[in-house]
């Protein structure tokens, strides 16, 4: 018979995950049943493909972005570390930390989550938006839909909107200053 | 040396007797000496006696979670309307016109990583969670060591289920299957008559009764007034291949299925010889009308049994119900929905395909504590007016989950092996599409905001 916290043991560096991610036991437990049902083959890591088997995310527009989050550049595999430190992202925000000037950003600060949005739109990470970038996440969204010309007015006007320092690109601050608050409390991991 | 082979010879024939007359012949009459009602009973006690001692032992250890069953997801249930709605009105500039913004893709990517946490469809083809331990090794997750007494009964359960149940098990299906191969042919040699009929079905019942005994199954048919009709087809969610065996202990269904080879070939070809049952071969399958039209016939001649179909096309873990294929739904005739539902506390009934071959599963089945299930005659229902065949098969999707407790997913269970239609991935395009009022299809391309 197995015991939980001979489970917890099995997870490696599982103390120093929590502590950065603030995921509770019972949440790494759960987050590492999953990490092992997707990674089929047993090999202890993901690849593309794995989360690609995950049918709803393979019917979501943005999904192969979503999906290149996890990987970093030029790394065809994602360990369960990077695994959590990614989820951990849309944990809900700490709302009574203190602020210590000297600790580390959580991970799912307001501003890392809307880092990991950006990062969606930005895939060569040169720190802006550019027209480039927009249309193309516009396009996965919209697909089919709507004709080139109708993707171009929309990338133009988003742009004019939230550009404003004029560099026809779209910086993290400007990204910043045009995301809602509610961002931060769109959180959707049980505490 | 020789008296210990005859004695282990004597001793065998003993034992077979006892078998057979305590087991096999109350089963063909249909006679329960009370053996399994005595060991479920049993069972239910010991079971709730552990489930009491596990949970006395975790409380005693606040420190360690317990087994939550739900997921560790907060999912808000709105629709993407919604969802984007909420984030957009939210916005720094409170747009309210339903323009495009850069935030409408965190929805998008909410939903992604909600995903990859947890899906509706990956855990469908998995067996079910259980809510508490039930003494199997298989099932045991993360239940950790609380009691000598709790260990003890599990090693004793351990010894009952393989060197009690199992030789035990083994033999009733190889007498069952015996019978059933022997059984039909020598009715395949009597002329076509209502006494063939008649003998023909007492030969088939009797081996699934047998069969059923071999996995300790203990069934409770609902609404027996429902039971399929000849000339009708009976549909039922699809969780094993010992459906058949638990639909069939109540009644006779002629079998729909594919040719195979080796011994399963040869129950087949048996049992074609005593009554019509449709076994397609391989290439058959492929067309879609002369697979109809063989079933079309079968059921227009009224003295053939009722067909059995699980229009699902494969195996679901019991929880859910997911897409039943339209096909069965197009022939036209009446349909007797049937639910079944396991209960998991027993012995998992799931085969998952992609895991064990038939083999495993088999053994797997007859070493676990019993099949216990529910089986529901659900009314008959025809095709209406201006219905069409697949409105047709989610409404009778939708009656069988209902009766069984089952979730409703219109998901295709072909999804087991297959990839995403990109059709999907266009519909949630069209659904976001739709929100973005600054498009019209205007052909000019020239953007134009609705009122």
């Amino acid at each position: 018979m197995g015991s939980t916290s001979s489970t917890l043991l099995k997870i490696p560096n599982v103390e120093v995950l929590m502590q950065e991610t603030g995921f509770s036991p019972a949440h790494m437990i759960r987050l590492h049943d999953r990490f092992k049902a997707l990674d089929k083959e047993g090999r202890g890591h993901l690849c593309p493909q794995d989360f690609g088997a995950i049918k709803e995310l393979a019917m979501n527009p943005i999904g192969d972005r979503i999906i290149g989050a996890f990987f970093c550049p030029g790394k065809e595999t994602v360990d369960f570390h990077t695994f959590v430190k990614i989820l951990a992202h849309f944990r809900p925000v700490d709302k009574n930390r203190p602020k210590e000037p000297n600790s580390p950003e959580p991970i799912n600060s307001r501003s890392n989550k809307l880092r990991f949005a950006f990062q969606l739109y930005d895939q060569d990470k040169d720190g802006k938006i550019s027209r480039d970038e927009l249309l193309k996440v516009l396009q996965a969204m919209l697909g089919m839909q709507v004709t080139e010309e109708q993707l171009e007015s929309i990338a133009d006007r988003t742009i004019q909107e939230a550009d404003l320092d004029r560099d026809d690109a779209i910086s993290f601050e400007e990204f910043r200053k045009v995301s809602p608050e509610i961002l931060h409390s769109r959180c959707f991991i049980k505490v | 040396m020789e008296g210990a082979w005859e004695i282990a010879f004597v001793l065998f024939q003993v034992w077979l007797s006892i078998v057979v007359g305590l087991i096999v012949l109350p089963a063909m009459f249909g006679v329960s000496l009370g053996f399994t009602d005595i060991y479920i009973r049993v069972l239910v006690k010991t079971l709730e006696w552990a489930t009491l001692r596990i949970q006395r032992g975790q409380k005693e250890q606040p420190t360690l979670p317990s087994q939550s069953a739900n997921g560790i997801i907060e999912k808000d249930d709105g629709s993407m309307e919604e969802e984007i709605g909420e984030l957009r009105r939210s916005h720094p500039k409170n747009l309210v016109g339903g323009d495009f913004t850069m935030c409408d893709a965190f929805y998008f990517c909410k939903k992604g990583i909600e995903n990859i946490v947890e899906d509706q469809v990956t855990q469908r083809f998995t067996s079910e969670e259980l809510a508490s331990w039930n003494l199997l090794t298989r099932t045991n997750n993360n239940f950790r060591y609380i009691s000598v007494r709790l260990t003890i009964i599990w090693g004793l359960g351990v010894f009952i289920r393989y060197c009690i149940l199992l030789p035990l098990r083994i033999t009733l299906a190889v007498i069952g299957l015996s019978w059933l191969v022997i059984g039909t042919t020598i009715v395949g040699l009597l002329p076509s008559s209502n006494a063939k009929n008649w003998l023909s079905d007492l030969v088939h019942i009797t081996c699934y009764r047998i069969c059923a005994r071999g996995l300790s199954a203990t069934i409770r048919y609902h609404n027996k007034e429902n039971r399929p009709k000849k000339g009708g087809i009976c549909v039922a969610n699809h969780t094993s291949p010992i459906d058949i065996v638990i639909l069939a202990n109540d009644g006779c269904y002629a079998m729909v299925g594919q040719v195979h080879g080796g011994l399963m070939g040869v129950i087949q070809r048996s049992m074609v010889l005593s009554c019509p049952h449709v076994w397609f071969e391989r290439s058959e399958m492929k067309d879609r009308h002369a697979v109809a039209k063989r079933l079309k016939d079968h059921i227009a001649d009224k003295t053939k049994l009722p067909i059995l179909i699980f229009p699902e096309g494969t195996c679901i873990n019991n929880t859910s119900v997911m897409m039943f294929k339209k096909g069965s739904f197009e022939i036209g005739r009446t349909i007797y929905p049937v639910a079944i539902k396991y209960d998991p506390q027993f012995g998992d009934a799931f085969w998952n395909s992609a895991k064990y071959n038939i083999v495993s599963y088999l053994l797997r089945m007859m070493t676990s504590w019993a099949i216990v299930c529910n089986v529901w005659y659900l009314p008959p229902m025809t095709r209406q007016d201006g219905e069409d065949a697949v409105q047709f098969a989610n409404r009778v999707k939708s009656a069988i989950a209902h009766q069984g407790g089952l979730v409703d997913l219109s998901w295709d269970g072909g999804l087991k092996r297959e990839k995403v239609k990109e059709s999907l991935k266009e519909e949630q395009q069209k659904m976001y599409s739709s929100m973005i009022v600054a498009i019209c299809a205007c052909g000019d391309g020239s953007l134009i905001k609705k009122a």
